[in-house]
């Protein structure tokens, strides 16, 4: 399918092979020498510093090997770069778009896919470095939210929520063990318990996992969400969310903005229970001295949501050789397990074990996950996404309800 | 050189009008549903009924409102009796070196600095706990953010009481002080209300038009909104960006709507004022008919120091512990001090925050040059034609500070987005050049009104020609209030938030519009470690603009200050 | 009117009608007019106006010739108008030799030959060897003959002086007074002096006219 895109996409390189049916070392070369020289704009979600830190490490690996100049867009939303995109494409500027690459997943990945802004036909698979990706035993892989990815964006990495408490204020035999349960303790310790105001996505992925919890029929969330149900489906979330408040931080007049500045609350000791869409979050925390080395975590034995996160080019990128590269070099073994590595980002791998060659492997085995990090049998179940448009309701709801006190 | 001077004016007139007129179509014209871009050509209306629909929107409004108004009222109060309590007197001077410097600081860097002094984790509260408080943990207290925007109040409140002052100090050697003073005592009046009946009223109507920026400023804030204002809701520009960056596109047209009533906001908080005028100078009418003489004005008088003061040691207090947090280890509430230091924040922020660096210097340096260049034509041209500006020329030069940003900057970034010069360097320095004009202009023109003309005539007498009169005479004598004007500029470009996150689209940063966006992290170390650029680029350019001339010529006494 | 010295040919300085000055007049080389009158009656004005510097808000009509060349024709540089007014303005970034330097005309070259230029000019004024120093440490009496030695050096083809000698000491004043008019007479130059103060006046000698009388 990359000679699809070549043809298609790729610049004036007129000299393609003519039967390339089968992915070939010669058509990534063309990438390659096509990639040298360009500057990638990476549209990246920039409220983390260890995240930004990472990919500027990725920037200077990506300089140094393949000549491909990699420039972080740091976004407080990724609808940004989806709302750049759109205008691009309304204005007519089919080329040379500003955006090269955007890490994404759920609605955002969504909403592009059905606008038709996204680089295709897919090419995700056929990158090199596809070989080692898990995605016979990660769903997530190649399911987005219910959306099938169908290689319109490479996998990056897999998140799944976690919680997070220091071992020093609280009892590690007391932790809540369902959603109930935590309302149930935040009815107890009132002022010690937030979550990010939505649409911030670690917000939004809390009201999911609420939702996921308190709803009859999961199944009915699968689906695109329909109007005369929608009341009745989400009222648990609502009513959950109105007896929390009371009792929440700040009594839920305000919320923090995102999961950084819940590190920072709990670190302050203003909260208890904070929680990440990164299971290895607090290990990266405390070795960044972010978070006292007694943080430790814990999930919910019935499960916690769970998704893939990847990053896709925009069908208008302006260096889409190069972002294939990018792409391509996030994917490796070396770029993963240095993701992997709570020292630097503590984000867990879309790669299998099994498909590494040893030395790879024995990379990955060496990484110390951290005293806070649950291994990755511990974590329980992964509970899959709700459709998109569910989360686009509930955000709305949520607006309607809770914008304004009272 | 003749050309030039007469180019002058013009161009500042293109400058200033076009980017305000093309954006305030930008913004008017999706309002009613006009958008090509979007494919939509139908006038409606329906844009307006959705903002209105929109929740809380009228708390928003009326938040934004009440901060324009407050925030005006209370800092031109304490600037007022401050100045009438103590004009003429040393403490004048002391205070004005004291507060002189936070004039530079970008509202984004004073904004933190308060936020990390008084948030219940603050530095305030980690110096009184637990001894005073017994606060283990800090108090579940909703400080920062608060709902009703007192939080945000202070922070606007504490950076324009040090410009209403400098304004109103730089107008106070119009007023007859010592005469009036006199004879108000000889008339029996009290220090503080001899001045306000006597002088105050001509010192007003100097600073009215700085008042109008104070109010149109905090009522359109969008950077201090972010970091200190209430987020349920949030004031009504902090929403229109929001809703500008929202990714379905048809909410330009409610931003676009939204951005119309933020100009109606605004007009309404000046409308106000006007009244709040009124009503002043009536109180002050009645006041004089009275014959009150207010002879014990001691408490007042103090407290207006200490008003003074306390504004100026919140934003030092809050900029130290900023510092401090950039070199923090842990630092577990209620400890005063970090457990450890370390140099790693600053390690881990260096990479990214050069190339915001390098962007801020650039854009900074370029649009001073290019106002500061522009500033000098115009006074030149003044010379020429002798004509001083009119008030309606001066008051097209506080333009671009009258009008909300949002109203204007949002239009602004589509015309841009339609010429393919979105996120390009000359699309940022000319954004930044709109703003950083009338501060160029109006720091320049009270300098160069009183160099003394008669050495130009002189030089022109020993035969000499314009360029080398202007180069040889009088650009050195005036080198150091040229090189103020450019440090002015410069701090105002590094300040600049919404024109630079709206024109830079997120691919050109500075240290301020990083700043912000790492704001809602909360991560203390690494807004510290943004803020302290913050504070450092304008200061340094103070610092040249004091040290150069003095070390050029430090043979010479009379080109000392 | 070809031949040397100032003419005021019809010279009529206006303001918003009213009529300041009238004057027709020959000021021979080496000799002295003086325009006394009391303030605000634009005795300044017929300075400014012959020294290209009228405030547009004066109308003026008439022209003005030096040595046959009609200056109220050129711009203000190539008047040669040397100007004294009652500050010394000195340049006070220069040093005192900077200001005579500068004061020489473009046509002199060599750094050297300019330098020399200077102190000659200095001792000529009985300031030797005080080329160095900055002007802001020099006391009044020397600043005015700094002044006087830097407009001389400029090689003018005429003085204007406006109340020059008002800011002095009575006795500096004087001295002040017999070198201004010596070393016009001594090169030559036309003067045109505007006073208020009759000492001046007398000093001068030469036709005095009044003013706003």
């Amino acid at each position: 399918m990359l000679k699809h895109f070549l043809a298609a996409a790729l610049l004036c390189t007129a000299s393609l092979p003519a039967h390339a049916e089968d992915f070939t070392a010669a058509d990534w070369n063309k990438v390659l020498e096509e990639a040298r020289g360009q500057t990638v704009y990476f549209n990246a979600w920039g409220g983390a510093q260890n995240i930004n830190a990472y990919i500027g490490w990725a920037a200077g690996e990506l300089r140094d090997r393949y000549g491909v100049t990699l420039k972080q867009v740091k976004l407080d939303d990724t609808a940004h770069a989806v709302a750049t995109v759109l205008a691009e494409k309304t204005a007519g500027r089919d080329e040379g778009g500003s955006v090269d690459l955007i890490w994404i997943n759920g609605e955002n990945f969504a909403a592009m896919k059905e606008r038709g802004l996204l680089l295709s036909p897919g090419w995700a698979q056929d990158l090199p470095n596809w070989r080692y990706v898990d995605h016979e035993n990660k769903p997530t892989i190649t399911t987005d939210f219910t959306i099938p990815v169908e290689g319109l964006a490479s996998p990056w990495g897999m998140a799944q929520l976690a919680f997070f408490y220091d071992g020093a204020r609280m009892d590690a035999a007391k932790l809540p063990r369902t959603a109930d349960e935590l309302l149930a303790w935040a009815e107890a310790n009132p002022g010690r318990f937030s979550y990010p105001q939505p649409p911030d996505f670690t917000g939004t992925s809390f009201l999911k996992q609420v939702l996921l919890e308190k709803v009859t029929d999961r199944s009915v969330l699968d689906r695109p969400v329909e109007d005369d149900v929608f009341a009745e489906v989400t009222k648990p979330l609502f009513d959950y969310l109105d007896t929390l408040h009371k009792v929440a931080w700040r009594s839920g007049r305000a919320f923090p903005q995102n999961y950084p500045a819940m590190k920072q609350l709990l670190a302050d000791g203003e909260l208890d229970i904070i929680f990440a869409f990164n299971p290895s979050e607090a290990s990266s925390a405390i070795a960044n001295g972010e978070l006292p080395d007694t943080v430790r975590s814990f999930t919910f034995p019935g499960g916690t949501l769970a998704n893939t996160h990847f990053v896709a080019i925009p069908y208008n990128a302006n260096a889409k050789a190069g972002a294939l590269v990018t792409a391509n070099f996030l994917l490796s073994p070396q770029a993963q397990a240095r993701k992997q590595d709570p020292a630097f980002w503590g984000d867990p791998t879309v790669l299998s074990m099994e498909k590494l060659d040893p030395a790879a492997r024995a990379g990955f085995e060496a990484i110390d996950l951290g005293i806070a990090t649950l291994k990755p049998e511990e974590l329980g179940p992964a509970l899959g996404e709700p459709h998109p448009s569910w989360m686009e309701r509930i955000e709305e709801e949520w607006n309607r309800r809770y914008t304004a006190e009272n | 050189m003749l050309m030039l001077t007469r180019l002058g004016p013009a161009l500042v007139i293109l400058l200033l009008t076009g980017p305000i007129a093309f954006g305030l179509a930008g913004t008017v014209l999706p309002a009613f549903g006009f958008l090509p871009v979007l494919g939509g050509m139908e006038l409606t209306l329906r844009h307006f009924r959705d903002l209105f629909s929109e929740p809380a929107i009228f708390t928003s409004a009326s938040l934004s409102l009440t901060m324009g108004l407050a925030t005006a009222f209370i800092s031109l109060l304490t600037v007022m009796l401050f100045i009438a309590g103590y004009a003429g007197t040393r403490a004048i001077g002391r205070v004005q070196h004291l507060v002189s410097p936070l004039l530079s600081l970008p509202h984004a860097a004073a904004a933190f600095g308060l936020a990390f002094l008084i948030a219940p984790s603050g530095m305030l509260a980690r110096l009184i706990s637990p001894e005073l408080t017994g606060w283990q943990r800090p108090p579940d207290l909703l400080i920062v953010n608060d709902p009703m925007g007192l939080a945000m109040m202070a922070g606007l409140i504490v950076k324009e009481i040090p410009f209403l002052l400098l304004m109103t100090l730089a107008a106070l050697p119009q007023a007859p002080l010592p005469q009036t003073r006199m004879l108000a005592a000889s008339l029996g009046y009290g220090r503080m209300a001899g001045f306000l009946l006597g002088l105050w009223p001509v010192i007003y109507r100097q600073i009215r038009l700085p008042v109008f920026a104070v109010i149109a400023f905090a009522s359109s804030v969008v950077d201090v909104g972010i970091i200190l204002g209430p987020t349920r809701p949030a004031p009504l520009a902090v929403r229109l960006v929001e809703w500008m960056d929202d990714p379905d596109l048809s909410m330009r047209n409610l931003a676009s709507a939204g951005a119309l009533l933020q100009l109606g906001v605004t007009g309404l908080a000046l409308a106000l004022w006007l009244g709040l005028e009124r009503l002043g100078a009536a109180l002050c009418t009645r006041m004089a008919m009275h014959g009150w003489r207010f002879r014990r004005d001691a408490l007042i008088r103090a407290a207006a120091l200490a008003a003074m003061v306390l504004a100026a040691a919140i934003v030092l207090a809050g900029l130290c512990s900023l510092l401090l947090w950039s070199f923090a280890g842990l630092w577990q509430f209620p400890d005063a001090l970090p457990s450890s230091f370390t140099l790693r924040t600053w390690m881990r922020t260096l990479p990214s925050i050069l190339e915001p660096l390098r962007m801020t210097l650039l854009a900074g340096l370029l649009s001073t040059l290019i106002a500061s260049l522009l500033a000098i034509l115009c006074l030149m041209n003044e010379d020429e034609t002798r004509r001083r500006p009119g008030r309606g020329a001066l008051t097209l030069l506080y333009l671009p500070l009258l009008i909300p940003q949002v109203a204007f900057v949002f239009g602004l970034q589509l015309f841009l987005v339609y010429a393919g010069m979105l996120a390009t360097l000359p699309a940022l320095v000319l954004a930044h050049l709109v703003f950083v004009m009338p501060y160029a202009y109006l720091s320049l023109k009270d300098p160069w009104y009183a160099f003394d003309r008669r050495y130009d005539q002189i030089a022109a007498g020993l035969g000499k020609g314009r360029a080398r009169r202007f180069f040889s005479i009088r650009l050195p004598v005036m080198l150091r209030a040229v090189l103020t004007t450019a440090a002015v500029g410069f701090a105002v470009s590094v300040g600049l938030y919404l024109p630079t996150v709206l024109v830079g689209a997120g691919r050109l940063t500075t240290v301020t519009s990083e700043a912000v966006a790492l704001a809602s992290g909360g991560n203390a170390r690494v807004i510290g470690a943004y803020a302290f650029w913050q504070m450092f680029l304008p200061a340094a350019g103070f610092a040249v603009a004091t040290f150069m001339p003095t070390l050029i010529f430090r043979r010479f006494r009379g080109m000392q200050v | 009117m070809k031949e040397k010295g100032l003419f005021l040919d019809g010279v009529k300085i206006t303001l918003g009608g009213r009529t300041l000055i009238e004057l027709s007049r020959h000021v021979r080389p080496g000799g002295v007019l003086t325009v006394m009158g009391p303030s605000g009656s634009g005795k300044s004005s017929l300075l400014a106006y012959l020294a290209g510097f009228l405030d547009p808000v004066f109308t003026a009509s008439g022209r003005a010739l030096v040595d046959g060349i009609e200056i109220t024709r050129l711009p203000p540089e190539e008047r040669h108008a040397g100007i004294l007014f009652q500050d010394p303005l000195l340049f006070p970034h220069m040093s005192v030799a900077g200001n005579l330097i500068f004061a020489l005309p473009e046509s002199l070259k060599g750094r050297s030959e300019r330098r020399a230029q200077a102190e000659a000019a200095l001792e000529g004024v009985g300031l030797d060897g005080m080329g160095t120093r900055d002007p802001a440490t020099l006391s009044g009496g020397q600043k005015a003959r700094v002044a006087l030695a830097r407009v001389l050096l400029s090689e003018p083809r005429m003085l204007l002086l406006d109340e020059p000698f008002s800011k002095l000491d009575m006795d500096l004043r004087q001295q002040m007074r017999m070198l201004v008019f010596d070393k016009a007479h001594e090169r030559g130059l036309p003067v045109l002096l505007v006073t208020h103060d009759e000492a001046d006046a007398e000093a001068a000698g030469g036709e005095t006219v009044r003013i706003g009388e």
